[in-house]
């Protein structure tokens, strides 16, 4: 593995809840990082985020890691969930709720 | 730089030959899209990979040239289980 892949693997491991994105939870910097926060801060589950602006290392090195050429990602529980489409897909089914271990909303 | 509407749809057909392709202009500007891609052979796969497949046939475009694109996937309703 390269350097920025075990990088990414020991913060993908040492976090139930990472979402790689632009810029941090408080200041999105672009339109999808902001609708994935969005979705984690429905979720009221702990989170870490990885601001890939100002990492080129792992900007470039994400991509790889999961086969998926753009950010936001998310994993949880070490695994790759999908970009901002998928976690929104997943949030209106329940799926997501599911898989971090919280109780999905009234009427779902 | 911006793609057209039209080569993005081709593109995934081209990957995806049982695809259905709806592509959304969502700013007007030619450059943040949705789309929306219904294949058969979608069946069985799980959503990153659906994505990971539509990616395959926008051939390393995805995050280049084309910024934005909204994708969601899904099998014809009448080949669900």
């Amino acid at each position: 593995m390269t350097d920025s892949n075990v990088r990414i693997d020991e913060l993908v491991k040492a976090n139930a809840v990472v979402l790689f994105m632009k810029g941090t939870a408080l200041f999105p910097q672009c339109g999808f990082s902001s609708r994935a926060i969005a979705i984690l801060e429905h979720l009221k589950v702990p989170y870490e985020t990885v601001d890939v602006l100002q990492d080129p290392e792992i900007r470039q090195g994400i991509k790889a890691y999961s086969d998926w050429p753009t950010v936001p990602q998310l994993y949880v529980h070490g695994e790759f969930v999908g970009g901002s489409d998928i976690m929104m897909e997943m949030f209106e089914s329940g799926e997501l709720q599911q898989l971090v271990g919280v109780a999905a909303g009234p009427g779902s | 730089m911006a793609m057209a509407a039209t080569d993005i749809e081709a593109l995934i057909r081209a990957g995806i030959p049982d695809a259905e392709v709806t592509i959304t202009d969502l700013a007007g500007d030619g450059d943040h899209y949705a789309a929306r891609v219904v294949a058969a052979s979608f069946a069985g796969l799980s959503r990153v990979r659906q994505h990971q497949a539509v990616y395959a046939a926008l051939g390393g475009r995805m995050g280049g040239e084309l910024h934005a694109l909204q994708l969601e996937t899904a099998v014809p309703s009448g080949d669900h289980q």
